[in-house]
């Protein structure tokens, strides 16, 4: 670590990891309640859980995505950040704002919530992913613009690099494409229309910028390779990101009410979209294969290579499986999309946080990479959560083939919950595969206390 | 990558080329705008309240938590854009969302999955109905499938 303010990043990854042990332990409640339908009920229904898992994550992944940022850009800027006090305060408020809300889904039901939050004098709350109390929306707003004010300034006054201006660009794009969660019309197609402009242009535009600069930051300390030649893979790959990513959200717009002609657009350009997966793939073998230097953290490097393959797998290859409209008419809605969400988000964007955070927190603990054991600890739990979400994704893909047919394709389509209970086989072993998430995530969690002989810092 | 492709012609051409596709899908979404309007079935909105009251009902009791609408949301219990079709249409099918979810048993249903009670009024009932009925309408290029969902 070069410069005293990039341990700010630290709580933020520390609350990180908290926040993801939440949400798995959600995830575990919600998929019993699959095959235990009354478990918890009427304590915690499954719409309390389910929102409890999701939003647990965006917030982990942005207070990760933050936690990056303020490590990576005093380096890139080679200057001290601008406020290392705001960048604390921020922490606390975003921190006490997301245990505020848990605490509002799980105490009261979720009309109440909307009654006291005042939804009704600016109503965004029950739209999937959105469903935080309006005031809770307006605290992202501030704590981002607060957070961007000081990273940007941090940027403008020291040295300009491709990975921040890549990383500016993907944070400052977050944060105004948020705004669309404020716009709710009565019309329920435009309703749906605009709220894509967020939940799309995120995790297949914007996040992919994001996502590119954090792993080109880490390949260049990992593989000392020349910035020249990293700066021209984060190029390409935004390129073919945005280029595939901006048009393909036309696959979100097949049957909601929207014109028909973006079967067309939406099918072409999304099926693009694992190109720049591909590309990514192909940039973290290639330089870490090129390196020319042995960095004593190989924990840090299986993340990033592990990152290239699995958001290939999970955005690229899993997308493309239900992204063409004819096929996506009978998969869209099913546990097809559920396999999807599962392996694209832990491929991409856990994968990338896990990266920085196995590369970053030795550094601010004061050592180049942890001792052997405790890497060998932090390995294990890679293997484990990356295997447990294979199969994870394998059973709820086998679920899904099973709903289309049943539900949606055979001579004789049966009711919705009497296909539940045929593919309950499915979720049993998608339940047992979290458990082994679970493990895993211990596992990884437990290496940050494993000792030994540490590498002294760089 | 050969060396006549530099950094600086990687980063126009990811500048060039991001201009290009947000002017490209904005010219889609203004044509969108356009469009919809012969799909969407604002009309009933206009006509009757009770659709956008029902739509907040709908949200405030985060019924996409557990339902999709049109294939989003959660997956977790039946596909609703086309219920009240499914459970007779009109009147008929409209009086059958009611009388469901107004029918929840409090405890819920030992071992499987069951709808809360939400203890909602007979007018929020009705909101509720007209809203899922409107949906029902909106021209959805022929999804679901079938009635099933």
């Amino acid at each position: 670590m070069q410069y005293p303010s990039q341990a700010v990043a630290k709580p933020y990854f520390i609350a990180a990891l908290g926040l993801f042990v939440a949400q798995i332990l959600f995830g575990l409640i919600m998929g019993l309640q699959y095959v235990v339908g009354d478990f918890l009920f009427p304590h915690i229904p499954f719409n309390v859980a389910r929102m409890v898992h999701t939003n647990a994550l965006i917030v982990w992944l942005l207070m990760g995505f933050m936690g990056a940022t303020y490590y990576l850009v005093p380096e890139e800027a080679e200057t001290e950040l601008h406020s290392p006090r705001l960048a604390r305060a921020l922490f606390w408020i975003f921190l006490v704002a997301a245990a505020l809300t848990v605490v509002g889904y799980l105490a009261v039901p979720y009309a109440t919530l909307a009654q006291i939050t005042g939804n009704e004098l600016l109503p965004t709350m029950g739209r999937e992913f959105l469903e935080q109390p309006t005031i809770t929306k307006i605290g992202i707003v501030v704590v981002a613009l607060g957070f961007l004010y000081n990273v940007t300034l941090t940027v403008l006054k020291g040295r300009k690099t491709a990975i921040s201006s890549v990383l500016l660009l993907g944070l400052w794009g977050l944060a105004l494409l948020f705004l669309f969660a404020f716009y709710n019309p009565h019309n329920l197609v435009r309703d749906k229309f605009y709220w894509w402009f967020v939940v799309h242009l995120w995790v297949e535009g914007v996040w992919e910028l994001i996502l590119a600069a954090i792993l080109g930051y880490v390949l260049i300390r990992i593989t000392g390779v020349d910035r020249e030649v990293i700066d021209k893979w984060i190029y390409v790959i935004i390129t073919l990101a945005l280029v595939t990513g901006l048009i393909g959200t036309g696959h979100h717009f097949f049957w909601i009410g929207t014109p028909e002609y973006w079967q067309l657009w939406g099918s072409v350009f999304s099926a693009l979209e694992p190109v720049p997966f591909f590309a990514m793939t192909l940039f973290a073998f290639n330089m870490v294969r090129k390196r020319r230097r042995q960095h004593p953290n190989k924990a840090a490097t299986l993340w990033a290579l592990g990152t290239g393959v699995m958001a290939f797998l999970g955005a690229g290859v899993w997308g493309f499986l239900h992204t063409l409209a004819p096929v996506n008419y009978y998969t869209h809605g099913t546990q097809i999309t559920a396999a999807h969400g599962h392996m694209a988000f832990y491929g991409a964007y856990v994968m990338v946080v896990l990266t920085i955070i196995s590369y970053a927190m030795p550094q601010m603990r004061g050592r180049a990479a942890n001792s052997d054991a405790a890497q060998t600890v932090e390995m294990w739990g890679f293997w484990l959560m990356t295997v447990s979400m294979v199969l994870i994704t394998l059973f709820l893909t086998g679920a899904g083939i099973l709903q289309v047919w049943l539900q949606r394709v055979s001579a004789d389509p049966q009711p919705f919950m009497a296909v539940q209970d045929q593919i309950a086989l499915f979720y049993w072993m998608r339940e047992w595969a979290g458990v082994a998430f679970l493990v895993g995530l211990v596992v990884y969690l437990a290496s940050f206390f494993v000792g030994g002989r540490k590498e002294a810092a760089a | 990558m050969s060396t006549s492709f530099t950094t600086s012609s990687a980063r126009n051409v990811f500048y060039g080329g991001t201009a290009f596709f947000v002017l490209l899908f904005a010219a889609l979404v203004f044509q969108t705008e356009s469009d919809i309007p012969q799909r969407d079935r604002r009309e009933m909105l206009a006509q009757n309240p009770q659709v956008a009251a029902g739509k907040k009902l709908w949200e405030n009791n985060n019924c996409i938590g557990c339902h999709s609408l049109l294939g989003e949301g959660a997956y977790f219990a039946p596909e609703l854009g086309n219920v009240v079709d499914r459970f007779g249409g009109g009147e008929d099918g409209k009086a059958t969302v009611k009388a469901f979810i107004q029918g929840r048993p409090a405890e819920g249903i030992p071992g499987r999955r069951s709808m809360p009670q939400f203890n909602l009024s007979e007018k929020q009932l009705d909101e509720i109905a007209d809203f899922l009925e409107y949906v029902s309408k909106i021209d959805t290029a022929k999804w679901p499938p079938n009635i099933q969902g």
